[in-house]
């Protein structure tokens, strides 16, 4: 487990610094305000859940850290370093995993570094590892349309991974695949999160989800976008992946955001 | 198909209209029209002469050539306008202008402007294939999932790399598609351009038969062209059909 094992929920001077910070971020679309000036800290080695209903600007919020879209006002920095587009410091995982479907396994895994113009036989290398790192050894050569959903999003996951970022974004990764299968991504994303020194910033619009695998949880509010609230769960990384569930705290968190969020579900 | 518990091989139905177009020839209903079996006669009487293999090499070298230009400028300019919205506005109008419009009636301005030889013949053909090659690629890129495009930019990739490892194999399938149709219309304009302009060719053999009411020559080099554009189409839609896989989840 990492170093934020001991902290005390709450308690400022335990969060580690932060990794990436967004500020007074503004993004209108013609009229439509998507986010109106919103601030949000994202510390360093921790993973972040973007949390709230439908059209609360969660997603445009992760694309303009990403760099994919560009705010309307206000600025992200990712260690300490503006971000003006896409760079090698942040990988995305896609909801719809955003795999080619023309290449095999090992090349979408490789895929990050093909474009950063890596070696062939170097590359490879790299992807296998991650390949096996997240339970795919054996299907290198297959094509993506004879993978399951969830299978598909361990290549992006480990496309992701392979390029070694110190942000990872990712958006709703896990809601294209089915339940069972979810379960078992969001346990094994604790043992990403606890392993790899990495900061994830994760969208979701499952509460059960969010506070399973957060150590902090970003609550964003419609009209006008806004965050509403940061809860950081205190003892939930101390307990057993399978004990998670059923620990009191899990189950007061969920249903306080419930009772915040039940106002703005249609 | 099956009939009476027998299973057909695909095209059956051709020996049934051969087997008709004998009937009506041996019936002697039409000088136009001889029997089938003397117009194979002649195909393979005149398939060896120096006129056809002469005509035959002229028609593959101007045919090529023009296809080669319509895929090789057709498929980056769809491309380009799929993924430029100010080129894409420069050229449409032009393109569905051109798709549409008779293109025999521009021949004898190309005659004015680039003479009267191959190279006349050569722009022909490829006017007649180019436009539906670029509207396909433009669709192909236009259809691109938007995630791929925000993939590609998230890991860096220069615009180069976008065009030649993600934008072309995504839209492969509509590009193939449109590459069929054009090559198919690009036989028109060989024939076209070769009994317009000058009359080399195929379009010269046309000429010489029609002329002197030889039908069954006049049919056999018919019979020839419709084969080898019926095989070329075959061909692509082959290779369409190898990347199909993926046309449905991109």
């Amino acid at each position: 487990m990492g170093t934020h094992q001991t902290r005390v929920g709450g308690d400022p001077s335990d969060i580690p610094a932060a990794a990436v910070s967004a500020r007074n971020i503004s993004k209108t679309y013609g009229d439509v305000e998507a986010l109106k000036n919103l601030t949000l800290e994202f510390p360093r080695g921790q993973l972040t859940s973007l949390l709230g209903p439908s059209g609360c600007g969660k997603t445009t919020l992760l694309k303009i850290i990403a760099g994919l879209l560009e705010p309307s006002s206000g600025e992200v920095e990712v260690n300490g370093i503006p971000v003006t587009g896409p760079g090698p410091d942040r990988a995305f995982v896609f909801q719809d995993f955003a795999l080619l479907p023309w290449a095999s396994v090992l090349r979408n895994v490789a895929f990050g570094l093909e474009l950063r113009g890596i070696g062939r036989s170097e590359r490879e290398g790299i992807a296998e590892r991650y390949i096996r790192n997240v339970g795919l050894a054996g299907f290198e050569k297959s094509f993506p349309h004879e993978l399951s959903g969830g299978m598909r999003q361990r290549v992006g996951l480990a496309r992701a991974l392979a390029v070694d970022s110190q942000v990872l974004l990712m958006d709703e990764p896990f809601s294209a695949v089915d339940e069972q299968t979810r379960r078992k991504f969001q346990e094994d994303l604790l043992g990403l999160v606890a392993e790899e020194n990495k900061t994830f910033l994760f969208v979701t619009h499952s509460i059960e989800e969010a506070v399973y695998v957060s150590d902090q949880i970003a609550i964003l509010l419609p009209r006008p976008s806004r965050v509403s609230e940061i809860i950081r769960p205190r003892g939930l990384r101390d307990k057993d992946v399978a004990d998670i569930r059923r620990d009191p705290e899990y189950l007061d968190i969920v249903d306080q955001i419930w009772a915040s969020l039940r106002f703005y579900v249609e | 198909m099956k009939v009476l518990g027998l299973r057909l091989p695909g095209m059956s139905s051709l020996i049934l209209w051969g087997l008709l177009w004998e009937a009506v020839g041996q019936s002697g209903m039409s000088f136009f029209l001889p029997p089938l079996s003397s117009v194979i006669g002649t195909l393979i009487e005149i398939f060896g002469t120096p006129a056809f293999q002469k005509a035959l090499s002229e028609t593959a070298r101007a045919f090529l050539a023009g296809v080669f230009f319509a895929i090789a400028i057709g498929i980056p300019v769809g491309i380009l306008m799929g993924k430029n919205r100010l080129v894409d506005e420069l050229l449409l109008p032009w393109v569905n202008i051109f798709l549409s419009a008779p293109l025999t009636a521009l021949v004898p301005v190309l005659m004015v402007l680039f003479g009267f030889g191959m190279k006349s013949i050569i722009i022909t053909t490829s006017l007649f294939g180019i436009w539906i090659i670029i509207l396909n690629a433009r669709a192909g890129v236009m259809q691109i999932n938007r995630s791929l495009i925000d993939m590609a930019l998230s890991f860096g990739a220069s615009p180069w790399a976008a065009f030649s490892k993600i934008y072309f194999w995504a839209a492969l399938p509509e590009i193939l598609g449109g590459v069929r149709i054009g090559v198919i219309r690009a036989v028109k304009g060989v024939i076209i351009g070769q009994l317009l302009i000058s009359i080399v060719g195929f379009g010269a053999l046309f000429e010489l038969y029609s002329a002197n009411f030889l039908m069954s020559h006049f049919w056999a080099v018919l019979i020839v062209l419709f084969a080898l554009a019926f095989s070329i189409s075959e061909l692509l839609a082959y290779l369409e059909r190898r990347v199909s896989y993926y046309a449905a989840k991109r």
